[in-house]
């Protein structure tokens, strides 16, 4: 079975993030880029799938820039077998993306979108969701995990009060949560091997599908800090300040 | 006019605080948009459900019935939806950013064609909203284009919406669905079960953190001071994945978002994506053994100690207050 997996370039999450004073950004000085942590899951849970089974090809999708390619080798490091570069030079919303992706899976025919929840630069939560509805296949988001038989597939996803299984023929969009698997790192074998593979680009206009953006980010902004308060000296002393001071209990 | 449809998630009947937060979103932005803002319920219990939450001062409420709309499952909920809108002729789909909600509003703004805004926490006199990014460090003013938009609120962000003295006209709906197209089933609900209060909903959360160190230190060290405080139990991502506690626990950027009056938290260094779920908590108390800990940087209340002493400590003064 082929899987598709997208992946997007991110700041690594242990980077502090700064607004620009003009709000047009953030500073992109001394952030280091990494694989989306979710995508890096969805990786992992398509290799997973393609080992178990012994046959199949893992293809790695992104929108973006000409350095994406560097979160694409890594990927292709970690063990996927070839990658997509779509290149597009400005940033498109979250329905274009889906667009785009769900083309190419049109294209591709894969068994499964094994997509990440999140980006955790936009904090969305809404490309894989959009990709299933675009092609009209089941979706399963929140995977906690995942269990193929055939050609009939069963998610257990995380859910608000409990975990809930949902089950689905294939081809079908499965969003990653942080509790279905640990990504592997890419070993040094699979960083050489992975100068080779094959790592395709093409112009996202050359797709054919309506880029044309519909939500538009007016402005950022930083937040307003919270001061940090005190430091108490004893248990005593917390308790007595939660009851009189802060009023809380 | 900008009528809203208001996506009233319910369990078995019962609403969530967060969806009485959706209302209260969803009349406002009615208000600004010179619109009606209607509720749309579907599912188990709808019937019940919907005599509820007419008396929140919606304008209608609408029951979308099938018996496959009975469990929650997005390819349907979707289909019947994004029918509903076109027929009432809604601008705005509005729910809360619940794990139904995140899971159901994206897919419906695809079918829609839709530009969707997801977890909101302000809505704007000129029709734009805006929502935290990079896990709460920068807030974008959002505008999204096109005859129907799709947004999601943060539940915290709003206050819940007060019953009102009149109860509005219900309207049941045959949902418009296609069987052929639907291919999700449900399978089970492995519903875990907890007398305390929910987390999105507590005055009070005490969470705990990889300085726990075990599921048992949790049950022994930990839950008496919840209890005796009345709170809500939440944790920390590392705390979640070392198996202490169960997932729907975690908060944070990734997790559940929660502002309680009193935050309180246990053996958590305060990582920027645990904060994206706290920090607007009105007062917050950190308990944590290196006082380097980033939390004591939000921290109203700081207190540096062992934790396996302090909460002990802690759980008789609080009885000593009670008395
Ligand atoms: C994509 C992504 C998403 C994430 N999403 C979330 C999320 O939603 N929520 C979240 O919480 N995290 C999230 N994280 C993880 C986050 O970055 C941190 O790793 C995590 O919050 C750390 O949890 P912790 O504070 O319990 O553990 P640690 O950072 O290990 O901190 C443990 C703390 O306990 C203290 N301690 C230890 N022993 C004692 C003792 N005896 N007495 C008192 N104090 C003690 C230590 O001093 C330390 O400060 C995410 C990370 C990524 C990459
Ligand atoms: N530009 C992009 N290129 C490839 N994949 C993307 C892109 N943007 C978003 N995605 C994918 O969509 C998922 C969800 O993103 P979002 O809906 O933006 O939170 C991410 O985990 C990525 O896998």
């Amino acid at each position: 079975m082929k899987i598709l997996v997208p992946v997007k370039r991110v700041p690594d999450p242990a980077t502090t993030i700064r607004v620009l004073a003009d709000g047009s950004g953030i500073a992109t000085d001394n952030v280091k880029w990494v694989i989306n942590p979710f995508d890096e899951i969805a990786i992992e849970e398509a290799l997973r799938i393609k080992e178990k089974q012994g046959a199949g090809e893992v293809i790695l999708i992104s929108i973006g820039q000409q350095t994406w390619q560097e979160q694409l080798r890594t990927g292709l490091a970690m063990g996927a077998d070839r990658a997509i570069l779509i290149r597009s030079e400005t940033p498109l919303d979250t329905l274009a993306i889906a667009r785009a992706i769900a083309k190419v899976a049109t294209d591709e025919k894969p068994g499964i979108v094994m997509i990440g929840k999140q980006a955790i630069d936009d904090d969305s939560n809404q490309v894989g969701q959009m990709i299933a509805e675009m092609l009209g296949w089941p979706q399963a988001t929140f995977a906690s995990k995942v269990e193929i038989a055939g050609e009939k597939c069963t998610v257990v996803r995380e859910a608000d009060g409990g975990l809930e299984t949902i089950a689905f023929p294939l081809p079908a969009v499965i969003t990653t949560d942080l509790r279905l698997n640990e990504p592997r790192y890419a070993s040094l074998p699979g960083i050489m091997k992975a100068r080779k593979k094959p790592l395709a680009e093409i112009a996202v206009d050359s797709l054919g599908v309506d880029l044309a953006p519909k939500l538009k980010i007016k402005a950022l902004n930083a937040p307003a800090k919270r001061q940090a308060g005190r430091k108490v000296a004893s248990v005593d002393e917390l308790v007595e300040v939660l009851h009189t001071e802060a009023k809380v209990i | 006019m900008g009528d809203v449809l208001v996506f009233a998630e319910h369990q078995g009947g019962h609403f969530p605080k967060t969806t009485l937060v959706a209302v209260n979103a969803g009349l406002e932005v009615a208000r600004k948009r010179s619109g009606n803002c209607l509720a749309v319920i579907m599912g188990e219990g709808a019937e019940n459900a919907a005599a509820e939450i007419a008396k929140f001062g919606v304008s209608k409420v609408i029951v979308l019935e099938d018996p496959r709309l009975e469990h929650h499952l997005a390819d349907a909920a979707a289909q019947a939806l994004a029918s509903l809108i076109k027929s009432t002729g809604a601008e705005t789909m509005l729910a809360t950013a619940t794990a139904m909600g995140k899971d159901l509003m994206p897919r419906l703004a695809a079918r829609l064609n839709a530009p969707m805004a997801s977890e909101i926490i302000a809505i704007n006199d000129d029709g734009t909203f805006v929502r935290p990014m990079y896990a709460g460090n920068a807030l974008a003013t959002i505008e999204l284009d096109g005859p129907v938009r799709v947004v999601t609120v943060r539940g915290t962000a709003f206050d819940a919406v007060k019953p009102t003295e009149t109860a509005a006209p219900i309207e049941k709906v045959k949902a418009e669905l296609d069987p052929a197209s639907l291919k999700m089933e449900f399978v089970s609900f492995n519903e875990i079960k907890s007398d305390r209060p929910q987390l999105t909903e507590a005055r009070i959360v005490v969470s705990g953190g990889r300085g726990l160190k075990s599921g048992e230190n949790f049950k022994t060290v930990l839950e008496p001071l919840v209890d005796e405080m009345g709170a809500a139990m939440g944790a920390s991502r590392a705390a979640v994945d070392a198996g202490f506690v169960p997932n729907d626990l975690q908060v944070g950027q990734t997790g559940k978002v929660v502002a309680p009056e009193l935050y309180v938290a246990v053996g958590i260094s305060g990582a920027i994506q645990h904060l994206a779920g706290m920090k607007d908590s009105k007062t917050i108390v950190a308990i944590n053994k290196d006082e380097e800990a980033p939390i004591f940087s939000v921290a109203d209340y700081g207190l540096v100690a062992d934790l396996f002493k302090a909460v002990p400590e802690m759980v008789e003064a609080m009885k000593k207050i009670k008395h």
